[in-house]
């Protein structure tokens, strides 16, 4: 139905155009003047006018309009039952009652849903017969009212431009937008979680079990209640388990990642070169549920194997096979940055060095390496924030037991494979385990944010030294 | 005024950079403890003669080099020769000043810390601060030593890079065009340095400025398009040429 | 240490370092070829199937149908105890142990099977044709040689009954291997022998879609004014500042920004490629608006003077010169994100892709899988044949990638002018 329309909207601005330009045309033929802009502008300007009004109610209405049926109905059935629902129950209720609409309901079907159904049903078909009624006064009022104005102005172009450029300018604001979403989608559950459990209880309490959490309305929890509740939420094992396994990949990553990145800069031939920098990025390009299904399938089971044979227990969900296959993950993203890091140390210093009769690798770790510092620190920083927030490998890999350890062969968790474990299949809105999901996501958004930040201020910084 | 005795021979040398060819059958002598000026214009050849004797070439990929460089005699031109040893005993330093991003004291004790030239601290000390006085720059910089060399000025970096040139006490020092970034005040510094250090060095000079070339030079090579045209004592050359080309160079007549 | 052991030292220090680099790099090579191999060794068997040939009689009589059904009747009729008939027909049998055993080796969808063979060939009716059937997953690999028949009886899937109607079968040569598209055509399954990747295909072509289509134009655009409109003020600072982190951010929270606010406010339908395409779309967007803003910044400023001396204005001049000269820069980065976005599993989890859907999707509003969410289902499952079918998808996921990626280079090296 919407593309229907939203085709209409097209067609009939298309037709605009061309009718303004003609239009224009005629009239400059005809009293022999001409205009300050091309008769295109003029079509343009008509035909703008036309669409964009149009397009946005609709966008909106697409929006917002499930969201509003969704408040009447629940509204009627509030209305017209004496029984009070807590939120929960309306959901189902209203879940249900689309379900029936949509023709895939199953379970008992009450005298409540079915009116409810044919509520939804009065509903959408007014929501669509008033949309259209005023999408199309929408269109005929904007054309009417740039039409008048086409014919006296004269600044057609100025007037399209400036609309282009407003256009231009509310793209450039969807990535505002977006982090607006993200803190308030985080924020919003965070903030509702962080009344059920104090946040320090969140942020210092060492014992993490989410599945022992009770739903229970938050404002009538005992203090005996909430001792046990908060043992659930307390994030320290999370955090320790992702540094931990961050680590791990670190040891693997950083120093493959730097030396290739050296050698392929500094030692390798053009053709080595060529070929062999594009073989390491596809590492960087195969997805990362493809190396979580490598670490799971043939890495862990590896390890396992492998101790055994020395009569150590290995799980074969250790902290060592994700975060090792995580390491070789991000190798390419250290390679790759130190590679343009330390190409771009200016030649003259390596000349400088070679004068005095440094040997290469003096020449590369005595005054390269130095002068690229910040630039490399900046990409470490960069692919430390990456490993913190890489979600695949570990939920496929690590364990899903929060513990505190240092054992790199035992399981480990981190805070994306939590928040996955937690949403994912069917989850229960207003239960302070999926909440914590949320604060879990809060916490790595700013975690990475601050780490992103700093790491792009080294980079920035070494970049303005030598341009 | 010199012992006469040729320190680099060069016969029959030539340079390629990939298919062009940067320097045709140059035959040149360098004598000792003299300044040997090379002028010409700009892509003549001049500074990649100068960046054969220490080597510096091989770090272009495309570069070949075929004729004899000798100095002291010895063949330096083939790849059993070492260019960590070579390079120790001929310097060399850069159009612009290239200091280290390290501390003025690390920019000149890099070269001895390497060669190990130094076996305890003070003996390092020593070198740094004879290379500085050496280079005039020890009464401007004995007080800040730990400060990055970055923050010396244009004129003070140059003597910085002779410093660290002659800290590893070579035979031989390369200076390419070492004015050409610097403004007149700090140009007359670095000439007037020259006239001290050519009493212990060989000094070789690839310059653009033909006044420079009088003012510091014994010897004058002049090359046009990979070929050297024309080398004699600086004042044969500029007084009475014997080639029609150089003349007209150095009157100004192209160039 | 006299000088020419300092030397030596020197130089073996050299060698050493040297080598390490190279080390590295030749480590990372290896990587990817382990990788590889290990995924196409694993994955290679799933482009097979495994049929055997049983013969049907289709009496009409028996089957309670007229003369000439139409494709319904046939539909509505049972072929339940026709077809087991005919499988028990294969191999005799001893008790219903034995029974069991047999129709075992058939994937438990033979009645599906036998039912669309008649509808397809109505000129069998009445006669007996020998209809190739699917074989379980077991038999499968036992006939692909991945099944550990040397195990004792008690330790396998595979009784010793059914080896010796699956050897008997082999014999008779009516075990055929035949190349398996179901892997392409039939959507996901409990039974790995006729799990296949068509709805994931099909949801993540939808979602790759819906990205495109939102994240593209308004990448170009918001690149455009950054790059030529944009005043030096706080706003276009700030603008900055939130594309160079949002590029940065862990995919996982885009999932927890679709589940909250897409998902939780707006209602969107659950588990689709429309919201997975929304939510992808807005991953992908930093990461393309730089990519997109680096190739306009290459377009020298001497075009713009030019467009603009001849007295075109600014809108003209970088609609007219500088986007045409861009482009091809800009649809590389857009193909590079894209193929990011299309690998993306984690966000979809979270808003639901993970649901088990057995029909195709027609469009971006029904329940589906995505290529990648399927690799990770089929990951949690135990069966063999499933660990095939998982490293076949990641080949095929791959596939993809890898020709999306190479499209972009060649763009690049074709298109992009060099500017001196």
């Amino acid at each position: 139905m919407n593309l229907a329309i939203l085709l209409l909207i097209v067609l009939f601005s298309t037709s605009c155009f061309f009718f303004g330009r003609k239009k224009i045309i005629n009239i400059t033929a005809a009293n022999k003047i001409r205009m300050n802009a091309l008769p295109d502008y003029y079509g343009y300007y008509l035909a703008l006018w036309c669409a964009i009004p149009a397009v946005l109610i609709l966008a909106f209405w697409t929006v917002f309009e499930p969201t509003i049926i969704k408040a009447f109905i629940i509204n009627n059935i509030t209305s017209s039952n004496l029984k009070e629902f807590n939120s929960d129950e309306l959901n189902l209720i209203y879940q249900q009652i689309k379900a029936l609409y949509l023709g895939n309901f199953t379970g008992t079907l009450s005298e409540e849903i079915r009116r409810g159904a044919e509520n939804y049903k009065s509903f959408l078909s007014i929501a669509e017969g008033s949309k259209i009624v005023i999408l199309i006064s929408i269109v005929i009022v904007t054309t009417l009212y740039s039409y008048k104005k086409l014919i006296n102005n004269n600044k057609a172009r100025e007037d399209v431009e400036k609309i282009f450029k407003a256009v231009l300018f509310t793209c450039s604001l969807v990535a505002i937008l977006t982090t607006i979403g993200i803190i308030f989608s985080l924020l919003f559950e965070s903030i509702k979680f962080f009344t059920t459990i104090n946040i320090f209880d969140f942020l210092f309490g060492t014992s993490w079990s989410p599945q022992r959490a009770f739903v229970r309305d938050a404002s009538t929890i005992t203090p005996e209640e909430y001792n046990e509740l908060k043992d659930a939420f307390g994030s320290v094992p999370l955090f320790a388990g992702t540094a931990f396994i961050a680590f791990i990949a670190m040891i693997v990553a950083v120093p493959i990642g730097l030396f290739s990145g050296i050698y392929l800069a500094e030692y390798a031939s053009k053709k080595v070169r060529k070929y062999s920098k594009p073989i390491i990025e596809i590492l960087a390009g195969i997805p990362t549920v493809v190396y979580g299904f490598f670490a799971a399938l043939t890495v862990g089971p590896f390890f396992r194997e492998f101790g055994e044979r020395f009569g150590l227990e290995v799980s074969s969900e250790s902290a060592l096979a994700a975060g090792l296959v995580m390491g070789v993950m991000i190798i390419p993203y250290v390679s790759s940055l130190s590679d343009d890091v330390i190409n771009a140390v200016p030649q003259s210093l390596r000349d400088g060095s070679y004068a005095v009769g440094a040997t290469k690798s003096e020449t590369i770790k005595k005054v390269v390496i130095p002068a690229a510092l910040p630039g490399i620190v900046g990409s470490v920083l960069l692919a430390v924030s990456r490993a913190i927030g890489e979600t695949m490998i570990v939920v496929m890999a690590a364990g899903l037991a929060a513990r505190l350890t240092i054992n790199p062969l035992e399981s480990t968790t981190t805070i994306t494979t939590q928040i996955v474990m937690i949403l994912i299949g069917d989850q229960e809105f207003d239960s302070p385990k999926t909440q914590s999901a949320f604060a879990l996501g809060l916490t790595l958004f700013f975690a990475t944010l601050i780490l992103n930040y700093i790491a792009l201020r080294f980079v920035k910084k070494y970049r303005e030294k030598y341009e | 005024m010199t012992n006469n005795k040729v320190k680099i021979k060069t016969e029959k040398l030539n340079v390629f950079y990939g298919q062009k060819q940067a320097l045709k059958n140059v035959n040149l002598e360098i004598y000792n403890r003299e300044v040997t000026a090379l002028i010409g214009p700009s892509g003549c050849g001049k500074s990649t003669y100068i960046r054969c004797i220490n080597r510096m070439n091989d770090v272009i990929e495309t570069c070949k080099i075929s004729g004899s460089i000798k100095i002291d005699g010895q063949e330096i031109n083939n790849k059993q020769i070492d260019v960590v040893r070579l390079r120790e005993r001929i310097g060399m330093v850069f159009q612009k000043p290239n200091p280290f991003p390290k501390s003025i004291y690390d920019n000149v004790a890099y070269g001895p810390q390497i060669h190990g030239l130094a076996d305890h601290k003070d003996k390092l000390d020593q070198i740094v601060q004879t290379s500085l006085k050496k280079s005039a720059l020890w009464e401007e910089v004995k007080d800040r030593l730990d400060e990055p060399g970055t923050s010396l000025s244009g004129g003070q970096q140059q003597r910085l890079c002779i410093a660290r040139a002659i800290s590893v006490n070579p035979e031989v020092i390369l200076m390419d065009e070492p004015c050409s970034a610097l403004d007149p005040i700090a140009t007359a510094k670095i000439e007037e340095l020259m006239e001290e250090l050519k009493k212990t060095f060989t000094i070789v000079i690839v310059t653009h400025s033909m006044a420079q070339a009088v003012r510091v030079s014994q010897r004058t090579g002049f090359f046009h398009l990979g070929n050297l045209i024309e080398v004699d004592t600086t004042d044969k050359m500029f007084k009475n040429p014997n080639n029609k080309m150089t003349q007209d160079y150095i009157t100004g007549r192209f160039g | 240490m006299s000088k020419e052991e300092l030397l030596k030292k020197r130089y073996r220090a050299e060698k050493r370092f040297k080598f390490y680099g190279l080390t590295s790099v030749i480590l990372a090579i290896l990587f990817v070829l382990f990788l590889v191999n290990v995924i196409f060794s694993k994955g290679k068997g799933a482009f097979s199937r495994t049929t055997i040939s049983v013969e049907v009689d289709f009496n009409t009589e028996k089957l309670e149908l007229k003369n000439n059904p139409t494709n319904k009747e046939i539909q509505d009729t049972d072929f339940y105890d026709l077809s087991i008939e005919s499988l028990l027909n294969v191999y005799k049998t001893n008790g219903l142990k034995e029974e069991k055993d047999l129709i075992r080796i058939f994937s438990p969808d033979y009645e599906i099977e036998i039912k669309n063979f008649i509808i397809e060939n109505k000129g069998f009716l009445n006669k007996t044709a020998i209809i190739e059937l699917t074989a379980s997953d077991d038999i499968d690999q036992l006939n692909k040689g991945n099944y550990p028949r040397h195990l004792p009886e008690e330790r396998r899937r595979i009784s010793d009954f059914q080896l010796l109607i699956y050897d008997k079968l082999v014999e008779d040569n009516k075990i055929q291997k035949t190349f398996n598209t179901f892997l392409f055509t039939n959507g996901d399954s409990r039974d790995p022998e006729l799990a296949g990747v068509g709805g994931s295909l099909l949801g993540s072509f939808f979602t790759i879609i819906v990205t495109l289509l939102l994240s593209f134009p308004i990448a170009i655009l918001a690149s455009i004014y950054l790059e030529e409109f944009a005043p030096k003020n706080r706003i276009t600072d700030f603008i900055e500042i939130n594309i160079n982190n949002l590029a940065a951010v862990p995919s996982i929270v885009f999932g927890l920004l679709g589940l909250g606010i897409l998902l939780g406010t707006f209602d969107f339908p659950r588990s689709t490629p429309l919201v997975a395409g929304i939510t992808l779309a807005l991953m992908t967007l930093p990461r393309i608006i730089i990519p997109c803003r680096a190739s306009l910044k290459a377009v020298p400023p001497s075009i713009r003077e030019g467009a603009l001396a001849v007295g075109a204005s600014k809108v003209q001049s970088v609609t007219h010169h500088v986007v045409p000269l861009a482009i091809p820069g800009t649809l590389s980065g857009t193909i590079i994100g894209l193929a990011q976005a299309l690998g993306e599993t984690a966000p979809l989890i979270l808003i639901g892709m993970v649901a088990f859907v057995v029909d195709l999707p027609s469009s971006p509003v029904d329940p589906s899988a995505s290529l990648p969410v399927q690799v990770y289902l089929w990951s949690e499952q135990a069966e063999r044949g499933f660990v095939e079918k998982t490293s076949a998808t990641i080949m095929i996921l791959l596939t993809f990638l890898i020709t999306m990626n190479a499209f972009a280079v060649y763009l690049r090296q074709k298109f992009e002018r060099r500017w001196s």
